[in-house]
């Protein structure tokens, strides 16, 4: 789950990070009122879940509180790659000397949190790992035993920052590490970090992004999902706790596994279609998940076939059947639809689907061919 | 012969009587693998099974008791990590996580403790390990795979019962068939099993199936050019699946235009592997 900037900020607030005193707003006459309050200079800063924000023109500089509105207007108005900009972040211009950046995350094939700090800091960070990628310095975290102080230190030394800001610079590492554990983040980013001219650090941007997986122990975080941000789909599905991404071919697959979903989709492919989704239902998936999964495939107008591939281990053929056909009664689709069944109660889930007007399958390559002509029949 | 279980598997399930727990033991019980024990705290003293199998409260008072070698995890991902810790703390050398959904910062500390101790770890987030005809430890369905001469080492769990059955449709069968699963940290990986399966010398040939996401499969590529004599077929999924989302597993996410499954592909045909277009062509790929 991404988090926005300012949430993010807000977040590492609690952990001692300094951030600037902005506030959000939603509407222009908002954005006035925080400049007025907050005096001199304001960022006026989209609030939307993709990176290069600046670069799209949706972080901008006002003077007056006047030009705050202004600005905010134009930023409200705005998309940026596809998504409508709601909120804007009012913060106060900064005094900026030095940007650096600081993040942690997990490094997956360390199996270990791993912190990096950078004195290139600011909006070209990904191309400075990509070009120069020693300017980056990398500490590995233990999980067992956490952060240590000399890491902090080894990490201010590495980006050459000058002694007076070392303690300063530790406890934002400490504030930041915890932040990352006690959240369940699989990253937290401070980029950038600044060096103002009035001699501290101010973390000026935040991003963190959590772990779906543990958000049952983080309510608090839970809530804070922006769901306006994602496909009405995609919201649909978790709903009913199933993994749906919209792709953009015409072609419907339904799938249990995400491995065999991917492969479904693979093999759509090399046989000439486009896939319309990725959707795997999991495992044990019952009647009214998989009725529910085909709403959402259904309601996907590009949709010309559907392709159900099943190969039941602890998921039953036989309720997935009865799910197909509890669907089938509700949304009465005009598309056709190839069925695959294997494994655990494949038979009864057949004969279940035997009067359904469905076209079926023996082998994967069979479905997908058959899947593929379907589709090009309709369109 | 195979690798990770056989006969002589002596296995704790933990969760035993929970929903999913229950059942799939009643499977394995089915299929001629050893339950000795389970664990319920709270239920120690009962039997369950037909009175097949006596239920503790603890790993520590059922390995005493009954001399388990392995265990298997059926419990929540919210209680799975302390399951894992309670069950190397209690000795067992083998354990096996079927959970799904534990949190990655959990896992990585689970894996750096189990390290320090030298307990193996298979999964979470997995199917289990089957060896044909001899133990199941695991949900892997039993009846779609026969004893035989191929190791299979997976990262994925239905996509791994197609190639079971693809290759039993052509009379190919298997000595073990590992699902190390989709998670991004997790205890076995591809290479700890590809070098089982070079010492087994019933394994005469390698099946491996690989995913988008993270780097193992191009590690295990270099490990086969460098280590393995036997023959290996692979098949990576995700082909298709576009950059920076995540298809259902943790695993299964291309981050920062690394772990494609063009990557992967190139570096494994670079060192003489065949890799299948589709699962079903594998058998042929291994005649």
């Amino acid at each position: 789950m991404k988090l926005h900037e300012y949430q993010s900020k807000q977040i590492f607030a609690r952990y001692g990070v300094p951030i600037p005193k902005g506030r959000v707003a939603t509407t222009a006459m908002e954005a006035r009122q925080i400049a007025e309050e907050l005096g001199g200079r304001v960022v006026v800063k989209s609030q939307v879940l993709v990176g290069g924000r600046g670069k799209a023109g949706g972080i901008r500089l006002a003077k007056t509180p006047k030009e705050a509105e202004e600005v905010a207007a134009a930023i409200l108005g705005m998309e940026i790659k596809g998504l409508p900009v709601r909120k804007v972040l009012v913060d106060p211009a900064a005094n900026i000397e030095q940007e650096i950046y600081l993040g942690i995350t997990n490094d997956r094939a360390a199996r270990r949190p791993v912190f990096m700090a950078s004195a290139a800091g600011g909006v070209d960070i990904e191309e400075v790992a990509r070009t120069t990628p020693e300017k980056i310095i990398k500490v590995h975290i233990d999980p067992l035993l956490g952060l240590r102080d000399y890491q902090t230190r080894d990490m201010a030394l590495g980006i050459d920052l000058p002694k007076e800001y070392w303690k300063q610079f530790s406890e934002i590492c400490r504030g930041l590490y915890r932040a990352y554990v006690e959240c369940d983040a699989t990253l937290a980013e401070i980029n950038p970090l600044v060096i103002l001219k009035e001699k501290s650090l101010l973390a000026l941007d935040g991003k963190m992004l959590l772990d779906d997986n543990a958000l049952f122990r983080h309510p608090d975080l839970a809530e804070m999902r922006d769901v306006d941000e994602e496909a009405p789909a995609e919201t649909e599905a978790r709903k009913y706790d199933l993994s749906f991404i919209k792709l953009d071919g015409n072609i419907g697959c339904m799938v249990n596994g995400a491995g065999l979903a991917m492969t479904t989709m693979d093999i759509v492919k090399l046989f000439g279609g486009e896939p319309a989704n990725f959707l795997d239902i999991g495992g044990g998936a019952g009647a009214e998940k998989v009725a529910a999964a085909l709403r959402i495939i259904l309601s996907d107008k590009n949709v010309k076939a559907v392709l159900f591939n099943i190969f039941g281990g602890i998921t039953r053929c036989d309720e997935v059947a009865k799910g197909i056909l509890a669907a089938l009664a509700e949304v009465k689709p005009n598309v056709p639809m190839v069925v695959r069944l294997v494994g655990t109660n494949a038979e009864e889930g057949r004969r279940l689907l035997a009067d359904a007007n469905m076209i079926t399958a023996e082998t994967l390559a069979d479905a997908a061919k058959k899947a593929v002509a379907a589709a090009q029949s309709v369109a | 012969m195979s690798i990770l279980v056989d006969k002589n598997t002596r296995l704790l399930v933990q969760g035993i009587t929970g929903h999913e727990g229950l059942f799939h033991s009643q499977q394995m019980l089915a299929y001629g693998t050893k339950i000795v024990a389970g664990v319920t705290p709270g239920k120690g003293g009962e039997w369950v099974l037909d009175g097949k199998v006596p239920v503790f409260d603890s790993c520590k008072a059922a390995v005493e008791a009954t001399g388990a070698n392995a265990s298997i995890i059926f419990v929540s991902a919210r209680f799975a990590p302390d399951a894992i810790y309670e069950a190397a703390d209690a000795g067992i050398p083998f354990i096996v996580c079927i959970t799904e959904g534990i949190p990655v910062q959990d896992m990585m500390r689970v894996r750096e403790y189990l390290d320090q101790k030298g307990t193996r770890l298979l999964g979470p987030n997995c199917p289990g390990v089957l060896t044909p005809g001899e133990a199941k430890v695991g949900i892997i369905p039993g009846n779609i795979a026969i004893p035989g001469n191929v190791g299979i080492v997976s990262r994925s769990g239905t996509l791994t019962y197609e190639v079971l059955y693809a290759l039993k449709q052509e009379g190919m069968g298997a000595t073990t068939c590992v699902g190390i699963g989709g998670d991004p940290i997790n205890g076995t990986n591809f290479i700890d099993c590809l070098q089982m399966f070079e010492a087994d010398p019933y394994t005469e040939k390698v099946v491996m199936i690989g995913e988008i996401g993270g780097t193992d499969e191009e590690k295990a590529a270099q490990f086969i050019a460098k280590n393995m004599t036997k023959p290996v077929v692979a098949f990576i999924a995700g082909q298709t699946a576009p950059p920076g989302k995540r298809m259902g597993h943790a695993g299964a996410i291309i981050e920062g235009g690394s772990g494609t499954a063009a990557d992967k592909i190139k570096a494994l045909e670079a060192v003489g592997v065949k890799v299948a277009k589709h699962p079903e062509e594998i058998p042929s790929l291994l005649k």
